[in-house]
């Protein structure tokens, strides 16, 4: 290509450029502008170029710094033998001796949860390891209505509840919830391991202020740490050290003239340890201090109270005054899920910003049907609580006080007993954590082998999780016996004796020291 | 266009009053069988799914139109008419599983050799894009303003929770709150439509009106039956009768609804065990373990698998469980370009080149996140490409198959099967049961040491509640159909209609003109609308033609590329692919949505004798290189000539 071709094709396009330029509205004030600036005064306009070319260039840029400190170049081949070198750690590390042992006896049922369980090598044993506290499971009423509901809407929803998951089960279950609880509003997740981890984040962002109690279990804990507010952690029960951390918060608050939200996190039957949280002080504090209680009625959801409307009812607090409830349908309603009640706006809110509601497909109808269902059996005969209750009890009396070696530490109306060994056996023997948990197994196989099936406290994904500042907790290991009404006084009274024989074989055996302990 | 009206006509609106008043009537079917002997006699049964494909001369029932030539079936003349009691039974099942009209309508899915492309992203003409942005700008401007004067002169009970009261903080972020507020809310009606029965072909909404602009509904009492394609009912399992329903009813009775306690404890049931047995073969892998919850497969498996000082390389577009585990395993999270392997091997080479921030110490481990099938883009791994890089980086693989297990492959077994890749090579291979399986719950498939050491550390088996016996046997009965086990022909023919259906969709969309994203044979077809106020146009003009559509915008997707999404399943045949064709045509030009320029196919037809490799040449010969015309198809061409135009590459 000639010279001139190239101008001729040049000044083609410039002359285009020009025309599409002056086409732009407002072209022409700028060109007079630039003409009248350029002739008083050229160094003003080249000043005014580069201005515009540095402001260009500083839209253009990320807002943040891209150059990575401690970052060393290095050549293609270098970084080939790096590749070449590196050697992973396997994806997993291997089994402990106790994760072994564990699944080894890990108990496999055949056939119906109940009562009486038949296990896979064929024995019949008295479960105590499940929540089946009502045997709700083996009411005939409820599954004659899940079959109806089967043969109506199939078993998945198919979809999340904002795209055509949503079914008027669904919609009914919240509203029979609600009432049952006699709040404004509820919201019904797919499962109840899940609920208070979202429930939390939906609600509490970065820079908000979370008061925990130091023993919440694992799924608040969850829920503490995706949330990235500021967590501040209270001694276990303690009410008046909660006061001073409220209060300390609120007063920095008040100075720094500064609002957040605030939140006070805790449980009404706590997972780890069994007891009871007092609600009415709890009430008292956050009315004072101006917080927000998220309260996990998991475990007292359907236990507590004299219907089993959980903590509130049994403590007698209107439930208007704790915003947010959180409970599950899986355990004694038998059913599946978990739910959120609280006011509309607080219920509407979650719809939208809890990640396990609006990323996961809805609750089977079946399983939202059955919760409602057993709300109604609840409701209508609250005497089957009365004997669960005097179950318990019995319990209680075979091992607690009789026993030399277990303490039970949860609250006199928990189904769920969690007995722990005693703060002077285990100074006397010196046992670490690991000691005891295998302790406890061995106690679990011991009384399994006599006809009763329990279970232990699965606390280690607490104790090692390490995601929350401060947040460190060591569950302390106990026995799990789970008390159920399907079970008649004597055999409650039998099965109490074959523990605590079973624990004082385990805590007298000569080779139970601090260091033989016999292998699995 | 007379065939969109008399489809549009079909099926009118009926009240059928409250569904759950049916609770209060007796029990619906009185059962004898035992589950055993339902499965047996299903066995014995080796007919395909549905009745019509019973030689009959086909009648109008409800769906099925009668007068579609299926020259396959020899012409019967001796007829009884079913019953009425048969006719309702049959139109019940029908609204649930469609019959297959004629054979033909059947593709295996499989990857067809060559590497997997890119999907050619086609992209609107500026105009659109600038009056989208202009769209936002005006509704952000609106939705400001009448905050604003809302604030100060608007009824108190709307606002209060957008400010301090009392002394408590607003329970919203003014600003976090804005976009549900002033945008979605507008569109509110389209999103959570309450649903009765079984999401299987057709869904029942409950028809609902507000009066107050969305922000309360009421119910008419009414339910509309709409062609469903909205649910991730891939293979048709959402069924209330059928081997799947009675194994689940005989559950049922025999082993209550729960199993209520965690699996570690006492909720390890035969069942539980079968079930992971069974899900272990069909994936490929040693070994399994079920879930209650897909969303927690992800969040809790994440943490028990890497930690402090291990890098977690994830798609960008992964799902939020995927996002939620990372955040909480404690792990290095960088994230690259969306199914971008040169990406992914940049990235993956400066990990292991600078080792961990600041200490320089190598990477305890690298785990690479990626989803079979992406639900919002309907874009699958490149697997063949990760696979080899893993070899080279010696990098751990995730594979999330919540979409693609079940929907693709020749046997349906997820991105590996469609590739034909060795699951071994894939480390943790995780799905979800709630789509293809209709049930509920997740997986994680892997070698048997992974798989032990996770349910030993797993919180979710050791706290969280296990599957209920119910789901668990919704899970082993669809998985033995799909592998034939059961009722044989059966899961072939759902997973070669879905096959079909998808591909068959998909050519139809892209030659009637419309941009459509993700690979050709991906159950999952979202279609670009661009502007916020075309999402529930497009969603309402849908409704009146009674179909029910998934319609997405931001946050879901990027600001300005909202889109609807159509998901297919076996329960579709081809005259519901024609009727969601016809209703796509018709609204398509209603709203301007027919954007596409036929970059990414749509093509007008080669001339007779014209083969596609000779394309080139022919192109060449008549001087029509890199020419591309926009595709505005005739309906009635799509439809005759796609049948033919499925089996073949799409173009």
């Amino acid at each position: 290509m000639d010279l001139h071709e190239v101008q001729a094709q040049l000044t083609g396009w410039l002359n285009e450029a020009t025309s599409a330029f002056q086409k732009v509205p407002g072209s022409a004030v700028l060109i007079r502008y630039v003409r009248s600036s350029y002739q008083n005064d050229p160094v003003r306009s080249a000043i005014e170029l580069v201005l515009v070319i540095f402001f260009i260039r500083y839209l253009l840029a990320p807002s943040y710094s891209t150059s990575k400190q401690n970052f060393i170049k290095l050549t293609e081949d270098e970084i080939d033998e790096l590749v070449e070198e590196w050697t992973p750690e396997p994806l997993v590390a291997p089994h402990t001796a106790l994760e072994e042992a564990e699944m080894e006896r890990l108990p496999v049922l055949v056939g119906p949860t109940g009562p009486k369980s038949k296990l896979a090598n064929g024995r019949t044993v008295t479960n105590l390891a499940s929540y089946n506290f009502y045997n709700l499971n083996a009411n005939e009423q409820i599954k004659e209505k899940a079959i109806q509901t089967l043969r109506t809407y199939g078993v998945g929803p198919c979809g999340p509840p904002q795209f055509y998951g949503t079914q008027d089960v669904h919609m009914k279950t919240e509203a029979d919830i609600a009432t049952f609880l006699g709040t404004e509003g509820c919201i019904v997740y797919a499962q109840a391991f899940s609920t208070i981890s979202s429930v939390i984040p939906s609600f509490c962002k970065r820079g908000d202020i979370i008061v925990a109690d130091r023993a919440v279990n694992y799924s608040i804990r969850r829920g503490l740490e995706v949330s990235r507010s500021n967590v501040k952690w209270y001694n276990h029960g303690d009410m008046e050290d909660l006061e001073r951390v409220v209060r300390k918060v609120a007063e920095e608050q008040a100075k720094k003239k500064q609002l957040t939200r605030r939140f006070i996190v805790t449980e009404a039957l706590f997972e780890t340890i069994g007891d009871c949280t007092n609600l009415p002080k709890l009430v008292e504090l956050k009315e004072k201090y101006k917080f927000r209680i998220i309260l996990d009625e998991t475990w007292s959801f359907g236990v507590l109270g004299r219907t089993g409307r959980g903590l509130t009812e049994a403590q007698n607090v209107d439930p208007v005054q704790v915003d947010m409830i959180v409970g599950s349908l899986a355990g004694p309603l038998c059913a599946g899920g978990g739910f959120c009640a609280g006011e509309k706006a607080v219920v509407e809110h979650q719809r939208l910003t809890a990640a396990s509601y609006t990323f996961s497909a809805a609750l089977p109808a079946m399983l939202a049907m059955t919760a409602s269902e057993s709300l109604n059996v609840l409701q209508s005969n609250p005497e089957i609580l009365t004997q669960c209750r005097e179950n318990i009890r019995l319990m209680r009396a075979q091992l607690d006080p009789r026993s030399d070696w277990v303490i039970c530490t949860s609250a006199p109306e928990n189904p769920i007993m969690l007995l722990v060994l005693k703060p002077d056996v285990i100074n006397a023997r010196r046992l670490t954590i690991d000691d005891q948990e295998r302790l406890l197994q061995e106690c679990v196989d011991e009384s399994l082998a006599n006809g009763v099936l329990i279970t232990r406290f699965k606390g280690i994904p607490i104790t090692t999780n390490t995601g929350l500042k401060d947040g460190n907790y060591t569950v302390q290991p106990a026995l799990k016996v789970c008390l159920t009404s399907g079970l008649s006084k004597k055999d409650v009274e039998k099965a109490g004796v074959t523990i605590r024989h079973a624990i004082t074989k385990v805590m007298t055996k000569k080779t139970n020291n601090k260091l033989g302990l016999p292998a699995a | 266009m007379p065939n969109s009206e008399r489809v549009g006509e079909r099926r009118p609106s009926q009240s059928k009053g409250n569904r759950l008043a049916q609770f209060f009537s007796s029990s619906p079917k009185s059962k004898e069988m035992s589950a055993q002997q339902t499965l047996q006699a299903a066995q014995s049964q080796k007919q395909g799914i549905s009745p019509a494909t019973i030689p009959l001369p086909t009648i109008s029932l409800s769906t099925v139109t009668a007068g579609e030539p299926n020259s396959d079936e020899p012409p019967t003349t001796l007829f009884q008419p079913p019953s009425a009691d048969e006719a309702k039974r049959r139109q019940r099942a029908e609204a649930q599983f469609g019959p297959l009209l004629s054979p033909r309508h059947l593709y295996v899915s499989a990857h067809q050799g060559k590497p997997l492309e890119t999907p050619i992203e086609d992209e609107p003409p500026y105009y659109f894009v600038l009056t989208t942005y202009l769209s936002y700008l005006i509704l952000i401007f609106f939705g400001h303003a009448r905050d604003f004067f809302g604030k100060r002169f608007g009824d108190k009970k709307h606002y209060n929770s957008l400010k301090a009261n009392n002394g408590y903080a607003p329970l919203n972020d003014d600003f976090d709150n804005f976009y549900v507020r002033r945008l979605k809310m507008r569109i509110d009606d389209c999103f959570a439509r309450p649903t009765t029965g079984v999401p299987g072909r057709f869904i029942n909404l409950i028809d609902r009106k507000s009066d107050d602009f969305n922000r309360t509904y009421k119910y008419t009492g009414t339910i509309t039956e709409t062609l469903n394609m909205s649910s991730y009912n891939y293979l048709g399992f959402a069924q209330s009768e059928g081997p799947c329903a009675d194994a689940v009813e005989e559950t049922v009775r025999k082993y209550g609804l729960t199993s209520c306690s965690p699996r570690a404890d006492a909720g390890t049931s035969d069942l539980a065990l079968e079930v992971e047995k069974e899900i272990a073969q069909f994936v490929g892998k040693p070994a399994a373990m079920v879930f209650s919850m897909g969303f927690v497969t992800n969040a809790g498996s994440f943490p028990a698998l890497v930690s402090k000082g291990s890098l977690i390389l994830s798609d960008e577009l992964n799902h939020a469980s995927i996002r939620i585990g990372a955040r909480l395993s404690g792990a290095v999270i960088r994230s690259f370009k969306h199914n971008d392997m040169e990406d992914l091997e940049k990235k993956l080479r400066e990990a292991i080149a600078q080792g961990q921030p600041r200490t320089h110490r190598p990477w305890k481990k690298i785990l690479v996140a990626v989803e079979g099938l992406y639900s919002m883009e309907g874009t699958m791994v490149d697997l063949p490409g990760v696979i080899a890089l893993k070899k080279k980086y010696k990098f751990f693989l995730y594979v999330d198959e919540a979409h693609s297990i079940g929907a693709l492959g020749p046997k349906g077994r997820g991105v590996c099967d469609y590739f034909g890749v060795d699951p071994a090579e894939a480390d943790i291979l995780m799905g979800t049961l709630t789509k293809s399986f209709g049930a509920n719950g997740g997986y994680i498939a892997a070698e048997k040491h992974i798989i032990d050491k996770l349910k030993a550390t797993n919180a979710a088996t050791l706290l969280g509640e296990s599957p209920a016996p119910s789901v668990l046997m919704q899970i082993l009965s669809s998985l033995r159909i799909i592998t034939g086990e059961l009722a044989p022909g059966q899961g072939e023919e759902r997973l070669q209609r879905i096959a079909f259906n998808s591909r068959y969709l998909r050519l139809g969309l892209k030659r009637l003109g419309f941009i459509v994203s993700g690979h050709d044979d991906s159950p999952i077809i979202p279609i670009m609308l661009y502007h916020p106020a075309k999402i529930s146009a497009f969603s309402h003009e849908m409704l009146k033609r009674k179909i029910s559509v998934v319609v997405v915008g931001y946050p879901a997707t990027p600001l300005i590329s909202s889109r609807a999404r159509f998901c297919i399943s076996s329960a579709h045949n081809k005259e519901d692919m024609d009727r969601l064709l016809a209703a796509c045509d018709e609204v398509g030009d209603i709203l301007q949505i027919k954007y596409s320029t036929g970059i990414a196919g749509g093509a007008e037809p080669l001339p007779k004798g014209v083969s596609p490799e000779m394309e080139k040449e022919w192109r060449k010969a008549n001087g029509l290189e890199g020419v591309v015309k926009p595709p505005r198809w005739k309906l009635e061409d799509v439809i005759s000539a796609g049948e033919e135009d499925v089996k073949y590459a799409l173009r």
